[in-house]
Order: C-alpha cells, then sequence, then structure tokens
C-alpha cells in the first residue's frame, strides 16, 4: 500500500470497549474489508481458544531445533577463548583434526554480533580477530559423536598475548581503564533491536552520548523547564546485568549442499537466520532455507545465525554432512546476550501541583562488547513533559554482547523513571495514582488506556486500603506500590500470508514466521477461522518455513499486530471469491453469502445453506489461493526503521505490585501482582493471560534475582548456569491476576497488537514502589537482594532535592 | 565409528514406554543421552546437562529423576517412562490434558519435565494441594513463565484422577 492508493473515508467507533467509544473517521484503503465489531459479538476472535499446537507439545512430539536429526549428521562443539582480553599468536588444530571421529574444524575469522570497529585497519594485522572477553567463541570441531567433539575442542592449542581487560561499568568509565576496542565502532541494530546510532563520539571506553533515539531528540529547554520547577528532585539508579536464559539454547543444524543450504533454527525470525547466512557466505537467499518448527524460547537474543550459526555451516560445508551445532548452557549464558546493565541519574521538575515541566537524564549502560546499552524512550514518550533531555553513553567492558531483551532499555529506563514519579507524589503529598492521572494526558492510545487501567488495578489491588509507608511495626513489612507501562506499538512491514481453501474443504494458512511460544499458529488459525466462519481446530496454520510468504520477526511485541491483519484480508478475499463461485447455488447474490458456524449461506436463510465442505464441493474447484499483505496503518507511522515500522499510538499497561520485605534477613517477597493491560483487540485472552504471567514473573525475577557475576580478575562469569543463576521458579511465583481491557484502535483490520513487552516492563518499578509503602525507604538499585536491601534499609535518606521557588 | 581411543560399548537391556530394548553404549552415557539419540525419543529435553533445570525428567520404575544425572548403565533391567509413554491408546494423560486446556505452556521446552513430575505427583498424591505442586516442581525451571496455569493445570487433573478414582476403573 502506498498513500496513493485510493482510500474512502469511513466512520467507525474507535476507543476502549465498555468505557469510551467514540465515532472516529480513519482514510481506508481500497478493498479493506469491514471492520469487526467488537470481541463480544464475534465467534472465534477473542476467545479462550487452546492453543492449535499444545498436544505436540505435552506429547513430546514437537520438534525443537535441538531434536533435528538428520542421516549422517555430526555434532558440533565450540572452542572458546580462556582469557578476556588477548591477541592470538597461534592456533594449532592439529591434534583435534587428528583425533577418531573427528569431520571438520573451523576457526572463525570474524566476530558476529559486536559492534565493529569504523575503521578496522587499526587491527588489520592481526591474523585472527581480538579476544574481547572470555567465552569468546575461536573455533569449532565437528565429530560423529558429542563425546568425541567434546574431546577434541579441548586438544585446540591456542597461544594468547594477554592485553589488560576491564569487567565492570564503573571500572570501564575510569580514564586509565584498559580499553576494549581501540577506536570508535558501529553496530546496526538487528531485527530485534539492540544496536546504536551511527557515527557518535567515542573516547576510551565511552561512545556517546546519544540523544533521543527512538521517542526523538531533546525537546524544550530543561534548563527553563527547571527555572519553572517548584520541586528539583535528582536521583541515581542502577541495575544489573540479566541473562536471557531461554530453556532451549541458542544452535542451528546446517546442511550445506551445492545446490542449496538448508538450515534448521532456533529462531525469533527465520528471515534474519536466512539473510545473515547470506551476507556472510556470499550465497544468494534464493538457495538458502530456513525450517524453524519450534524455537524453546527467545527473549531478543536469538536474531541471525551468530558466530555458532556461521560455526555450523562452515563445519558443515567442510565436513560435507549436516552438523548440529548447541550451545551448551554456559557458552549460552556467556556468548550470545544480555540486557546491559545501567547507571542512571535523573533530574526530574515539576510544580507543587504535580505539573511535570523538565525531565534530565544522563545514563551509563554497558553490553560488554556490544552496542545498545541504552535507557529506552519513556522520558520522552510517556508524560508531556515539555523540556526534556536524555544523554546516554555506552560503556565497553571485557564481557559478552548484550542483545535485545524483552523491552530492551525501556524496562532500565522505567525502572529510573516510574520510581522518581512515586517519590515525587510522595514529596508533594499526592497520591501516586492521582499524580498519574494528571500527568499521564498524551493523546494516544497508551495513556487512554493506562487511564482505565488505573482504575480497573487500583479496584483489583486493593488501592483505597493501601497503608501509609512502613505501617508495620514488627519486622516483616508489607507494602503496596504501582507502576506504569508503555512500550512501542510495532508493526512488521514485509508482512504476507497465504490463505488456501483446497477442494476437499479443508483450510490452510501460511507465513514464514515462527513462534517462541506466544502462539503464532493458533491468532493465525483463529483469525481464517472467524473469516471463514470455521472453528480454529478446523484451519491449519503453517509457520517456520523461509519459503513461506515472508512473516515478522518475532520482537518488539509485533507478531499479532502484523500477522492477523494479512490473515484476515488474505481470507477475506478468499471468502468471497468462495461467495462468488457458490451464489449461484445458492440462489442468492456473492454479497449475500454469509459464512458462520461451519455453514454456507444467504442472509437471513441458514435453513437453506451448506455446510462448508458441501459448498467448497459444490462450487467444484481444485484450490483457491490468496495472498495479502500487511498493509499500513490507517493513519501511518511516527517512524520507519527498515521493516521496523513505529505508530504514534503505543501500548501501556499498569501493574500493582503486594510485597513482604524482611528487614531482618532482606529477603523480599512479591506475594501477589495485579497486572492491567492493552494490547488492542484481545485475539485471544487465554494466550495474551499467559505472556503476561510471564512478562511479571521474568519481572520479578529481574528485580529480585538475577545477576550475572563475572569476576574481575579473569573475566569469568561465575554463576553462567541455572543452578546459581537464579530465575523465579514455582515457589516465588507470586499470586498474579490479570486484567485485559479492549481497546480498538481502528488503524488496521484487525484492531491487533502485542502484549509481551509491556508486561515485563512495569514490574520491577512497581515492587521497588512497594518496597517504599512498605519500609519507607527506597530501594534504587537491583537485583533486591539481601546485601542491596539492608543497605538500602541502612542509607540515609537525606536528598539534596530543591525548592528553587 | 572409528573412534578407537573411545571406550569399548557395552550392551544395555531396559524396558522403555513397556518396550523391551537393547543399545549398545558408551558406559559413560546418560540415560538422556541414549534416550535422545539412540531411541529417537527427543521429547525428553535437556536443558542444562547438570540437574539443574529438571527439563530431562522422566520416570525410572515409576519415580522421577533427572535422565541427564543418571547413567544410562544404571538403568538397565529398569523400566522407563518418559513423555512418549504417558499418553495410553492415544488418551492424553489427564496432567496433558489439562495442560492443553489450561495453557501450562508457551514455548514448550521446559513442558515434558514438568508434565512428567507433575503427572507422577497426582498419581501419588490425587489429594494434592496447591503447596504441593510449587514442591513437584521446585526443581523445574520454565522461563517463560508459565508456572500459574501449570498449578492450575496439575490441581485441575488432581481432581479428574481423584474422580476416577472414586468411580472405579470404567
Amino acid at each position: 500500500m502506498s498513500a496513493s492508493d485510493p482510500r474512502e473515508e469511513r466512520t467507525i467507533l474507535a476507543g476502549i470497549v465498555g468505557d469510551s467509544l467514540r465515532s472516529v473517521t480513519r482514510p481506508i484503503p481500497a478493498g479493506e474489508p469491514p471492520e469487526l465489531p467488537p470481541n463480544a459479538e464475534l465467534r472465534v476472535i477473542g476467545k479462550r481458544v487452546n492453543r492449535v499446537d499444545a498436544v505436540p507439545k505435552v506429547t513430546g512430539e514437537a520438534r525443537y531445533t535441538y531434536d533435528v536429526q538428520l542421516p549422517g549428521m555430526l555434532y558440533g562443539r565450540i572452542v572458546s577463548s580462556t582469557v578476556p582480553h588477548a591477541r592470538i599468536k597461534s592456533i594449532d588444530t592439529t591434534a583435534a583434526e587428528a583425533y577418531p571421529g573427528v569431520r571438520a574444524v573451523h576457526v572463525l575469522d570474524r566476530i558476529l554480533s559486536i559492534a565493529q570497529l569504523r575503521d578496522p585497519s587499526v587491527e588489520a594485522d592481526e591474523r585472527y580477530p581480538l579476544v574481547r572477553y572470555h567465552g569468546q567463541p575461536i573455533a569449532a570441531v565437528a565429530a560423529v559423536s558429542m563425546r568425541a567433539a567434546k574431546a577434541a575442542a579441548k586438544l585446540v592449542r591456542i597461544e594468547y598475548e594477554r592485553l589488560p581487560h576491564v569487567t565492570s561499568l564503573e571500572a570501564a568509565m575510569q580514564e586509565d581503564a584498559p580499553v576494549v576496542f581501540p577506536g570508535p565502532t558501529e553496530q546496526a541494530a538487528t531485527a530485534g533491536g539492540g544496536g546504536a546510532a551511527p557515527n557518535l563520539p567515542q573516547e576510551g571506553n565511552l561512545r556517546g552520548p546519544a540523544r533521543g533515539g527512538l521517542g526523538g531528540g531533546p525537546r524544550g529547554d530543561v534548563q527553563q523547564g527547571f527555572a519553572q520547577a517548584e520541586h528539583i528532585l535528582t536521583r541515581e539508579y542502577s541495575t544489573q546485568v540479566q541473562t536471557h536464559t531461554p530453556m532451549e539454547t541458542h544452535g542451528l543444524v546446517a546442511d550445506w549442499r551445492d545446490e542449496e543450504l538448508t538450515l534448521y533454527a532456533s529462531t525469533q525470525f527465520v528471515l534474519s537466520v536466512r539473510d545473515e547466512a547470506a551476507d556472510v557466505f556470499g550465497l544468494p537467499k534464493e538457495k538458502i532455507r530456513v525450517f524453524s518448527e519450534f524455537t524453546g524460547g527467545g527473549f531478543g537474543a536469538k536474531f541471525g545465525i551468530g558466530n555458532y550459526g556461521a560455526l555450523a555451516i562452515h563445519l558443515s560445508r567442510k565436513a560435507r554432512a549436516p552438523v548440529r551445532l548447541m550451545l551448551d548452557r554456559r557458552e549460552e549464558h556467556v556468548s550470545v546476550g544480555n540486557r546491559p546493565s545501567t547507571i542512571q541519574r535523573l533530574k526530574l521538575g515539576a510544580k507543587r501541583d504535580g505539573t511535570l515541566t523538565a525531565l534530565q537524564v544522563e545514563s551509563f549502560g554497558t553490553g560488554g562488547v556490544a552496542l545498545g546499552a541504552g535507557v529506552g524512550f519513556c522520558h520522552s514518550t510517556m508524560y508531556p513533559i515539555p523540556n526534556v533531555l536524555t544523554e546516554h553513553y555506552d560503556v565497553f567492558t571485557d564481557a559478552g554482547p548484550s542483545a535485545a531483551f524483552r523491552a530492551p532499555g525501556q524496562v532500565q529506563g522505567i525502572f529510573a523513571l516510574e520510581q522518581a514519579l512515586d517519590e515525587l507524589a510522595h514529596t508533594l503529598g499526592m497520591d501516586p495514582l492521582a499524580l498519574r492521572d494528571k500527568v499521564d494526558t498524551n493523546d494516544a492510545d497508551d495513556a487512554r488506556a493506562r487511564k482505565v487501567e488505573r482504575r480497573i488495578g487500583a479496584e483489583h489491588a486493593g488501592w483505597a486500603q493501601r497503608r501509609p509507608p512502613a505501617a508495620d511495626p514488627g519486622p516483616i513489612k508489607r507494602g503496596l506500590g504501582m507502576a506504569q507501562s508503555q512500550w512501542a506499538y510495532i508493526v512488521h512491514g514485509t508482512t504476507s500470508c497465504e490463505v488456501r481453501i483446497r477442494g476437499d474443504g479443508s483450510v490452510a494458512v501460511m507465513t514464514g514466521a515462527q513462534d517462541i511460544g506466544t502462539g503464532t499458529r493458533t491468532i493465525m488459525a483463529q483469525t481464517v477461522a472467524e473469516e471463514l466462519g470455521l472453528r480454529t481446530e478446523d484451519v491449519d496454520a503453517r509457520i517456520g518455513d523461509s519459503r513461506y510468504p515472508a512473516g515478522p520477526a518475532a520482537g518488539g511485541s509485533r507478531v499479532t499486530s502484523s500477522i492477523t491483519p494479512a490473515a484476515r484480508n488474505a481470507s477475506y478475499a478468499a471468502a468471497r471469491d468462495l461467495a462468488a463461485r457458490i451464489a449461484p447455488h445458492l440462489g442468492t447474490k456473492p454479497e449475500e453469502i454469509v459464512f458462520q458456524d461451519g455453514r454456507v449461506f444467504a442472509r437471513g436463510e441458514p435453513d437453506r445453506g451448506l455446510s462448508f465442505a458441501d459448498a467448497v464441493r459444490k462450487a467444484n474447484f481444485d484450490e483457491i489461493v490468496h495472498r495479502a499483505d500487511r498493509r499500513e496503518d490507517y493513519e501511518g507511522y511516527r517512524a520507519k526503521l527498515g521493516d521496523l515500522h513505529i505508530s504514534k499510538q503505543a501500548l501501556g499497561g499498569v501493574q500493582f505490585a503486594q510485597i513482604a520485605v524482611d528487614t531482618e534477613t532482606g529477603v523480599v517477597k512479591v506475594e501477589r501482582v495485579v497486572a492491567v493491560h492493552d494490547c488492542g483487540r484481545p485475539i485471544n485472552p487465554k494466550l495474551i493471560e499467559s505472556q503476561i504471567y510471564g512478562g511479571v514473573i521474568q519481572g520479578v525475577s529481574y528485580a529480585l534475582y538475577e545477576e550475572r557475576h563475572l569476576d574481575p580478575e579473569t573475566g569469568v562469569q561465575l554463576n553462567a548456569n541455572i543452578d546459581q543463576y537464579k530465575i523465579v521458579g514455582s515457589r516465588e511465583t507470586p499470586d498474579i491476576e490479570v486484567h485485559v481491557i479492549e481497546q480498538l484502535g481502528r488503524q488496521s483490520s484487525t484492531d491487533a497488537r502485542g502484549v509481551a513487552e509491556p508486561a515485563n516492563v512495569a514490574t520491577a518499578a512497581a515492587i521497588a514502589n512497594a518496597f517504599y509503602n512498605a519500609t519507607g525507604k527506597r530501594i534504587r538499585t537491583l537485583p533486591m537482594t539481601p546485601a542491596n536491601v539492608l543497605a538500602a534499609l541502612r542509607a540515609d535518606d537525606r536528598n539534596d532535592d530543591e525548592e528553587p521557588a | 565409528m572409528d573412534d578407537s581411543t573411545a571406550p569399548e560399548l557395552v550392551s544395555l537391556s531396559l524396558t522403555v514406554n513397556g518396550r523391551p530394548c537393547t543399545v549398545r553404549v558408551d558406559p559413560a552415557a546418560t540415560l538422556v543421552e541414549i534416550l535422545r539419540d539412540d531411541l529417537g525419543l527427543t521429547g525428553t529435553k535437556i536443558g542444562c546437562d547438570r540437574g539443574a533445570c529438571s527439563g530431562c525428567t522422566v520416570w525410572l520404575d515409576g519415580e522421577v529423576v533427572a535422565s541427564c544425572m543418571t547413567f544410562a548403565l544404571d538403568a538397565g533391567g529398569r523400566s522407563v517412562t518418559t513423555i512418549e509413554g504417558l499418553a495410553r491408546d492415544g488418551q492424553l494423560h489427564p496432567v496433558q490434558q489439562a495442560f492443553v486446556e489450561h495453557d501450562a505452556m508457551q514455548c514448550g521446552f521446559c513442558t515434558p519435565g514438568m508434565v512428567m513430575s507433575c503427572a507422577h505427583l497426582v498419581e501419588s498424591n490425587p489429594d494434592c494441594t496447591l503447596d504441593d505442586v510449587r514442591g513437584a516442581i521446585g526443581g523445574h525451571l520454565c522461563r517463560c513463565g508459565a508456572y500459574p496455569n501449570i498449578f492450575k493445570a496439575t490441581l485441575a487433573a488432581a481432581t479428574t484422577v481423584r474422580q476416577r478414582k472414586t468411580r472405579g476403573p470404567a
């Protein structure tokens, strides 16, 4: 669709169902299906339908990349650096190659997924890529068994010339710190996010400042804004490194043949696997085929082929046999992504009535050897603050590269911003919800949603019964806090779906997407079933093949928003096609044909109709095939970064947390969370609840437990496993109550939007605000380990707030 | 295989999902390795390979074990039930059925292990409480955070098993 396509103005009811539906006028492109009514009037969309691929998941039939077995398949094993920073003097693979059962050994000549020198000639005389972190992949071995591959990998001899290293954010910012990259660097974003703005200054390990980003550049004049303020609050917050830890590690099965390269990928975006393989190996995209039937979690880190994938392909090419290379748990923690740590200094100015006048943020983050350690866009996009200045510095350390991680940056940024808001409310003697009512007034869908969500959440969380800070006299102190969420409403530009009605009455829908656990097949099938009057299980939804019509990346909460309009438009076209063929048999006109409850009939005459299968047989065709692209949103986008199209609207969400703090031991327990969210038109509340549970649980885990520990002396991650890298388990899972509103934005043919990221954004801030309500003390350092909690409880609360007026 | 430095393979007989089988194994092989690589039963997952995530949970003589922490040879002469063997005559186990209905999964990679532990719980203690469920999967990791639905599903399945026991065999 382009702006020049013919459009018609349609007046439609838009807004929040049950709260504020109003008439809006939208410029709708010609041929767009009629707008859908609220979910209550639909039969499949909006219903709690079971996940269509739940049965293979509970029976073990679901085949993940880890489970792929091909005839003659070899096992790959990576050789990683054992030092954090070094020049490689020599690599001797002789003994490994001679080891029985070994079929190929490959040494990497470039490292993917990290920052790259703007001027590579600075290191051009190096024979091997420099080692910049402990655990960096160097080579790999393929052998007939995993045992042989592991034994041979140990025989690769690497001679290092050590260089000084630095592993912590604070140490790397020192003037005399060892420098990780000897010159300025760049790193483009992946489809999942990450990366950094180009051409920024770089001195030592500091690259920046980046001003603005997705939220736009600086706004107004912060000095003037602070001059107008009657209260100025300046605070520092810090957050830790969190690793993604998907249950299925990263990995790839590569099958190199002269005629075609076939890849089986545990990925969030099959086309990114194809495209990076094409780029690295100089192959035409048509000669690469990528399969991804099931992916065992991703959370932002599974894009492209990565170094492990490049190694698998090299090994397959050399060995002339398929190679499966899956990372082990240590490699997964260390080498394929994490959420960067941050230090954030916020200065917030307000009038005594709560009006915000200025916000200034200086932030530092380290993504190890990767860029993209920012703190999100919330500062500019969430509240209409007239004067905003954000300055962010990426800080390099000798640590594994960061990658996009569920609401990259925004989780860290909101942890600080929503605590500052809470603190401001208390300072001004306002209820934190009343302050949000006053300041959360952007003319955008997320602000409209949060207004309703605050009311629902307050009611269910018992906000009215909330006690003053530190009300419990004993050592166990309970409290209730809230924080707000925001994430972009994103559409993946190049998205197509194909719908086929076959002569036997069966229906299939396909797109080259993948499923990381959100239920991609299910929402596709529901959308098609609604249009054709079928049940979800009647539609065969196919994904996970790069030869299908292009599907979206599963990152940034954009699968449902991208796929469902394309699926609906394709099935609408198929339905109209079938209607034209069957209408004469039913003695009516095509536009009078209705598809409902598995039947096809003339409007008003359901008894005279046919079953869907009989109608197809009567129409007598081999196959009807219709394909539709995801059209642009009716009112366009705020920005387009390649296929990442960002709406002027956004996703909201409000969360309330009830916690208990043991002030003697420093142990925090999250007892209950009320999470109220919006995702446009909810396609399947059952799956949406699952995602929100997951977002909240990951948020609790981030707030309380997770932290990568690097040994500063050796650069070794001390807890690169599942037992010592603590993640919320069954015993720490709080009671979670989810509420989802139905918001009809009227920007696409389904109104569907995502929910994965917003569900994860507000949790840590809500818990921190509950901590204040429980104890009367602020905790501005994550995670809330006993040590950090006891330090916060002991801290002197005096601040240097200014009251200039 | 020309792996001349590898130890000699030894013969191992065991029963898997009710079917007797004999495989030749490396004495150092773990149970999960032979299930997945030799018997093709890839429903049992490897998440950590050190007994910390329980993704590899199977039943050994009716008791739950981490198959990544069990030597294959220690399963000799014994009976192993994997996720592939839980459904009977095409009928899902009540826990499997409840997992489907309550959406007790997202990516699904931890699901087979979860199902094995929860099925063991409801069979051995159909009167289980929420705390029992939390305890039964206390060693399992689900990174997607499906726990609330796993709790609901397992308690619902326990009710089904209880009712079946009261009614007696059909």
